[in-house]
C-alpha cells in the first residue's frame, strides 16, 4: 500500500469522472464481445478445456472408426467412415456445449456473475458472449476433428457448398444446444452438478439416435424415439449433405429445431441470469 | 444528502425472514460497518443495494438514485467485492482489471491506465502478468478490491472482505480499509468481527436475526454497556448467581456471568475506587476469588449486552441465500476469538 496521500485519492476517490454509457444495440454488442474476449483469451491457457476440445475428438474419431467401423455395415453407405464420421462430428460439437453449463456454473459460484450482473453492462452479454466463445470454440475442434477424419480417409462426396452448409448446421446446432446448457449452468449451484446435469441427457440424446447405427436396427420401442430425435434428423442432414446426397425436410426440420431451442432457451437462460429475485 | 439511503428493506426466503425492515444510512465520504453473526442478513443487505436482490418491501437509494426503479444507472456508481474473490483465473491481474474497466465502458487507454495505477496501488504491480490463479488469497482479495475500485464508484462495497484471510493479509486488508476510507471513498462494510467494525467504521449498524439492533459509532456503543468492566474471575462457578446478584447495584448496566459462570462481567462508567470496593463485598460474602480485573469495554461486550448472544453465534447462519457458504468457511480467522471472552 505504498504511493502518497495525493496519488492516493486521484487513484481512489473521483466519483464523477465517468463516460457516458452506450445505449441500445451498440451497448449489447459491444459488451457482449468484451465477455466473448475474456474467454478466448483464456481458452489457449486452459490445457483441460485444450484437450478436451482437440485431443478428445480425435480420440472418438479414431476410436470409432477402428474399434466399431470394422463390425459394422449401414445399408447404403459402402464405407462405414462415410456415415459414421458426420455422426461423431455431430456428437462432439454437441459435447462441446456443455462447456458453458460447467464455465456458467463456476461464475455462479465464485461470485464473478454477482460481480458481473452489479456493472453497468448489457446483463445478457455474460451469457451471449459466452456461447460466441463457445461457438469459436467448436469451430476450432471441428477443424481438427475433420483433418484427422480426412488423414484417415473420409472425403466429401458432394460440392463445397453443401459441406459448408453441413457444417454451418453441425454449428448451429451445437450452438442452440449452447444455450440449453447456459441455462443448466445458471440454474444449478456447482460446477459439479452442471457437469453431471448436462451429460446425463447430452448422452442418450446422442447415442439414442443414427449417429453411429441406423435406427432400424433398435428395439422396437427405442427406434420411434430415435427417429424423432432432433439429434438424428441433425445428423441424417448433415451426412446427407457431406455425401452429396438429397438432405430433403431433415435439413428445414434441423435447421427448424436448432432456431427453436436456441430462441427459447436462450430467452429462459437470460430471463433466469438477470432476474434479480434469487 | 447521504450517499446510501436503506429504507424499511424486507426479505423473505420461503420461511425464513431474512430482513425485517433494516433503516440506515450513510453519509458520504464515511465507512459504516454492518456488523452481525452468520445469517444476520448482511449479505441481503448488499446484494439489495448492489441491485442483485429485490427486497419485498422497502427502499433502496444511491446517491439519489432508486435502485429498484433505475438499477442500470445505481450500478454506473457502485463497486461491489463480495464475500468470494470475483477474480476471472485464466486472466492475467492486468486483464481482470482491464476487463471490468470495458465493462464500466471506460475507452481503451483510460481502462488500461486505470489498471495499471490500481496494480501499483495495490501492491500487485510484480504480478500484474501472472494469471490470477497463481495469486495467494491475500493478493486476489486486492485484486478483487482493485476491480471493484476501477469504475470510480462512489459507493463501495465490502461484503466481509476479511472471511478466509490469514491474519497477515486480514492486517494488509484492513491497512488498505483505512486509507480507502481516509480518501473519502463511502463505503459500506460488513464483517462479523467486532474488533474489524471497530477499528474501520465510523458508524457501526448492529444487525441480528434480519433487523437492526442498534447504530452509533464505535464509542457510543461501548457507552451503552458503561465504558469500563470489571471482571471477577470465581474459584467455584456455583457462586456466580450470588455474585450478580451482589455486585448489581454497583453497575452501570447488566451484570453477566460467562465462562460456565466462572467469570462474572460488571459493566461500570467510572472505575474510580470500584476494585477496593468490589474486593470488599466479596470477601465479606465470604466468596473465593481467584481474580478481579478491569478492561475497557469491547464490542463484544456491546453485541452480548444488545443481544443476549455472542457475536459469533454457531446457531445462526444456517439461512438459504444469505450468508451461508462463507460463513462455513472454518478457515476463517479469530472466528472463535470475537464472541468469547477470557
Amino acid at each position: 500500500m505504498s504511493g502518497g496521500a495525493s496519488a492516493s485519492v486521484d487513484t481512489l476517490a473521483a466519483p464523477d469522472a465517468r463516460e457516458e454509457t452506450p445505449s441500445g444495440l451498440t451497448w449489447a454488442l459491444r459488451d457482449s464481445w468484451t465477455e466473448a474476449s475474456r474467454h478466448l483469451r483464456a481458452l489457449p491457457r486452459n490445457p483441460e478445456v485444450l484437450a478436451f476440445s482437440t485431443i478428445q475428438p480425435v480420440m472418438f474419431v479414431l476410436l470409432f472408426t477402428y474399434v466399431f467401423g470394422g463390425s459394422i455395415r449401414v445399408p447404403g453407405f459402402d464405407d462405414y467412415k462415410q456415415f459414421l464420421l458426420p455422426g461423431i462430428f455431430a456428437q462432439t460439437v454437441l459435447f462441446g456445449s456443455t462447456f458453458a453449463a460447467v464455465g456458467l456454473a463456476e461464475d455462479m459460484s465464485k461470485g464473478i456473475a454477482d460481480r458481473l450482473r452489479s456493472l453497468p453492462m448489457y446483463p445478457p452479454a455474460v451469457l451471449v458472449g459466452r456461447t460466441f466463445a463457445d461457438l469459436l470454440r467448436n469451430l476450432i475442434t471441428f477443424v481438427v476433428m475433420l483433418a484427422v477424419a480426412f488423414a484417415i480417409g473420409f472425403r466429401f462426396e458432394g460440392t463445397l457448398a453443401e459441406a459448408a452448409a453441413a457444417t454451418a448446421l453441425l454449428l448451429s446446432f451445437a450452438y442452440a444446444f449452447t444455450w440449453v446448457n447456459a441455462l443448466l449452468g445458471v440454474s444449478v449451484g456447482s460446477v459439479e452438478a452442471a457437469n453431471s446435469a448436462s451429460f446425463t441427457w447430452i448422452f442418450p440424446l446422442t447415442f439414442v439416435s443414427s449417429a453411429f447405427v441406423d435406427p432400424s436396427t433398435m428395439p422396437s420401442w427405442l427406434e420411434p424415439i430415435a427417429r424423432n430425435n432432433p439429434f438424428t434428423i441433425a445428423t441424417n442432414a448433415v451426412r446427407a449433405l457431406y455425401n452429396g446426397r438429397a438432405a430433403g425436410s431433415d435439413l428445414w426440420l434441423a435447421l427448424a429445431w436448432a432456431a427453436a431451442i436456441t430462441v427459447v432457451f436462450g430467452f429462459l437462460a437470460c430471463r433466469k441470469f438477470t432476474s434479480s429475485t434469487r | 444528502m447521504s450517499a446510501v439511503v436503506a429504507e424499511g428493506l424486507s426479505k423473505r426466503f420461503g420461511e425464513t425472514e431474512a430482513l425485517q425492515g433494516v433503516d440506515f444510512q450513510i453519509e458520504r465520504g464515511t465507512v459504516l460497518g454492518l456488523l452481525g453473526p452468520n445469517g444476520a442478513g448482511k449479505t441481503t443487505v448488499v446484494r439489495i443495494l448492489c441491485t442483485l436482490l429485490r427486497p419485498d418491501a422497502g427502499r433502496a437509494v444511491i446517491d439519489g438514485i432508486d435502485v429498484l426503479a433505475e438499477p442500470r444507472r445505481a450500478r454506473a456508481r457502485i463497486g461491489l467485492t463480495g464475500q468470494f474473490a470475483a477474480v476471472d483465473e485464466r486472466l492475467t491481474g492486468f486483464e481482470n482489471l482491464q476487463h471490468v474497466g470495458r465493462l464500466f465502458h471506460l475507452r481503451t487507454a483510460e481502462a488500461r491506465r486505470r489498471a495499471r495505477e490500481l496494480l501499483e496501488r495495490f501492491d500487485l504491480d510484480e504480478a500484474a502478468d501472472r494469471v490470477a490463479r497463481t495469486y495467494s488469497g491475500g493478493m486476489r482479495r486486492r485484486l478483487d478490491i482493485a476491480m471493484s475500485l476501477i469504475g470510480r464508484p462512489s459507493v463501495l462495497f465490502l461484503d466481509e472482505p476479511t472471511t478466509g484471510l490469514d491474519p497477515r493479509s486480514r492486517q494488509g486488508m484492513w491497512d488498505v480499509i483505512d486509507e480507502l476510507g481516509r480518501s473519502g471513498t463511502t463505503t459500506l462494510l460488513t464483517t462479523q468481527y467486532l474488533d474489524e467494525a471497530d477499528r474501520l467504521a465510523d458508524e457501526i449498524v448492529v444487525i441480528d436475526h434480519g433487523t437492526a439492533i442498534a447504530r452509533g459509532t464505535a464509542d457510543e456503543l461501548k457507552r451503552r454497556v458503561g465504558g469500563e468492566l470489571v471482571e471477577v474471575v470465581l474459584a467455584d462457578p456455583a457462586d456466580a448467581g450470588r455474585v450478580v446478584e451482589l455486585l448489581a447495584p454497583r453497575a452501570c448496566g447488566t451484570v453477566g456471568a460467562q465462562a460456565e459462570g466462572s467469570v462474572v462481567t460488571v459493566p461500570m462508567d467510572d472505575l474510580t475506587g470500584v476494585v477496593p470496593a468490589v474486593v470488599r463485598d466479596l470477601d465479606s460474602a465470604g466468596i473465593e476469588v481467584v481474580d478481579v480485573r478491569t478492561r475497557r469495554s469491547t464490542l463484544d461486550d456491546v453485541f452480548f449486552a444488545l443481544t443476549g448472544h455472542p457475536a459469533t453465534d454457531e446457531e445462526a447462519g444456517t439461512e438459504p441465500g444469505t450468508e451461508g457458504a462463507a460463513g462455513a468457511d472454518p478457515a476463517a480467522p479469530a472466528a472463535g476469538e470475537a464472541g468469547v471472552r477470557r
